[in-house]
């Protein structure tokens, strides 16, 4: 190369290209931060009008929802979401535990191979099938096998048909983050276990489950944020019945079916936009807090091991 | 006493793993019954028609006509959201991993915004873009969903290849710098290291988007046309089936049927070859 050529190629040009490079992705990693700031301001500013008016008190225990006559009460909608996630957890919890346990401790690698690619479909299909399976499965076997033994009818449109399809989505993310916390369990403490003679459910139990508690504890956060944020597949299934659920096989109504369902006709009152807009802030701060509670414990714990 | 607690742990192993390995027959089960269910629905709602016609007059009270409106609508959403978030999410990993160090506060930072930002249901973002576009002045429209979709989507993005970035040999870069190149050209370098990151993020941001119902429900709109331009509403296959679902007609329910099986099909294809391309794509990978 000559000396003219070099100069060429070592020109200011390049070396402007990679100041220019650098500023542009600097920017745009910081918009990450920048768009969670945004939404939340968004959401608070469009939510001040009903906060200005009704106490945080009154709409976050109110259980009265007429929105024509003024009346907010968030608490059927709180108590809908609280208690379809709830189902869906406690059903999801142990299938997920079990099947993880079982994946990373027992099972031979042709298991693994099988399970997987489940886990990817399972993980994958979107969730107005899962709402379509409600509709087609669920709901008909709660309202003509289950509900008669327990009441004397129900549509089937309930908090346990919303339980269940959520437990089945939840499933998939739940057994991966169990699976990636048990694999990283160092072996030494199973087999200082194992060779005191624990069998291995024992060592499991005792040892592992024992080591892997905040990690277990951090992933089922982060699956109720998930669960709790899920529109379509519950609303199709859950019977939206703005009132407080007495039982598993009443309807439900949880916050976003609510802001599914009217998001279209609340433009003619504008504190019924608002009102809505607060329905969606309630999930964005549960959702970011029990995400960033949840992800500071997986890095700590990441970090340790 | 000695005795029984001895015998009572091997009995205790073989309950635990009998029902470890109902929970896992449990998946199959659920994932069985969840196709079975729609492909047993959907196939008599099938036909040509339904994926290669607009629906025609008095299509919801079960006349003539197809899907193409909501096939073509999704097509039209996912793939340009895609190469948005592609755009945008490259540069994003490249940034975090190559100029950040590893260690570095705005890195962390960054990352769990991107956590953050993947754990808001879409139904949020939807509110949110949806009060943006009021602002705005616009209606639903195919930018509408197409903006919003973008930002559901690099979150999937950033944190699938970040993984896979995240653990590749630094010392490439180092390499390459030490050749001369600034840390911007080391870009090509890198993009081949991530590569069968790039691709398997991608197809699972296309299932998330192309499954996504909320966000789309409330920034997209819905029509019975294929939209000519950004600023007409599209429609999409979820809300087909969504909305067909409710209606009281057997014939308009059979098709939500049919944009059930449809969307299924994608999504498993969309599946499997997830599976395939992270098996085949590492070929330019250094370990």
């Amino acid at each position: 190369m000559s000396q003219q050529q070099l100069q060429y190629k070592t020109s200011p040009y390049r070396l402007l290209k990679e100041k220019v490079a650098s500023t542009t992705m600097l920017i745009l990693t910081l918009s990450a931060l920048l768009l969670v700031v945004l939404i939340a301001v968004g959401l608070v500013i469009k939510s001040m009008p009903i906060l200005e008016e009704k106490s945080l008190v009154d709409l976050v225990f109110g259980s009265s929802w007429k929105p024509m006559k003024g009346e907010f009460g968030f608490l059927p909608f709180i108590a809908g979401t609280i208690s379809v996630t709830l189902v869906a957890i406690v059903l999801a919890l142990p299938i997920s535990l079990l099947t993880a346990i079982f994946l990373t401790e027992y099972s031979k690698d042709w298991v693994k191979k099988a399970v997987f690619p489940v886990l990817d479909i399972l993980a994958g299909i979107p969730s107005v099938i899962y709402g379509l399976w409600g509709v087609l499965i669920i709901v008909p076997w709660i309202s003509e096998k289950l509900a008669p033994k327990f009441v004397e009818f129900s549509t089937g449109y309930s908090v346990l048909a919303g339980g269940v399809v959520l437990g089945v989505m939840v499933l998939p993310l739940m057994v991966s983050l169990f699976v990636e916390i048990f694999s990283s369990t160092p072996a030494e403490l199973r087999q200082a276990s194992q060779s005191l003679g624990a069998t291995k459910w024992q060592t499991t139990k005792k040892v592992m489950l024992k080591h892997t508690r905040a990690g277990i504890f951090a992933s089922v956060m982060l699956s109720i944020s998930r669960a709790m944020g899920e529109t379509i597949a519950v609303l199709m299934v859950c019977g939206n019945i703005a009132q407080m659920p007495e039982s598993l096989l009443d309807g439900a109504y949880p916050l976003p079916a609510l802001l599914a369902n009217n998001f279209g006709e609340m433009m003619s009152v504008p504190i019924y936009e608002s009102a809505l807009m607060f329905a969606a802030l309630i999930l964005f701060v549960v959702v970011v807090i029990f995400n960033i509670l949840s992800r500071i414990i997986l890095h700590r714990l990441q970090k340790n091991s | 006493m000695a005795y029984n607690r001895f015998k009572n742990k091997y009995v205790e192993e073989v309950v635990a793993k009998v029902l470890m390995i109902a929970a896992t027959v449990a998946l199959f089960v659920f994932a069985s019954s969840i196709i079975y269910t729609i492909i047993a629905n959907g196939w008599n709602a099938m036909s040509w028609e339904m994926i290669s016609q607009l629906p025609g007059g008095g299509f919801y009270i079960g006349k003539e006509g197809g899907l193409l409106n909501a096939i073509v609508g999704s097509m039209y959403i996912v793939g340009a959201a895609t190469i948005l978030g592609l755009i945008v999410s490259i540069p994003v990993v490249f940034y975090l991993n190559v100029y950040l160090n590893p260690n570095s506060k705005l890195g962390y930072a960054a990352r769990l915004c991107f956590d953050v930002l993947f754990g808001i249901p879409s139904i949020v973002y939807g509110a949110f873009a949806f009060t943006i576009m009021i602002y705005l002045g616009a209606k639903a429209s195919l930018l509408g969903g197409i903006i919003v979709v973008t930002l559901l989507i690099i979150p999937i993005f950033i944190r699938s290849m970040d993984e896979v970035a995240r653990s590749f040999p630094r010392a490439i870069v180092d390499a390459a710098v030490s050749l001369g190149a600034t840390k911007w050209e080391t870009i090509r370098v890198v993009v081949r290291q991530i590569m069968p990151g790039i691709a398997t993020a991608t197809l699972l941001s296309i299932g998330r988007a192309i499954g996504d119902a909320a966000a789309v429900m409330l920034t997209a709109g819905y029509t019975d046309s294929i939209p000519t331009s950004l600023s007409q509403p599209a429609a999409t296959l979820p809300l087909a089936v969504f909305f067909q679902l409710q209606s009281p007609i057997p014939q308009v329910q059979e098709r939500a049927y049919g944009a059930a099986l449809v969307l299924t099909i994608i999504v498993l294809i969309i599946s499997i070859l997830g599976r395939i391309i992270t098996n085949r794509f590492s070929k330019h990978r250094i370990k």
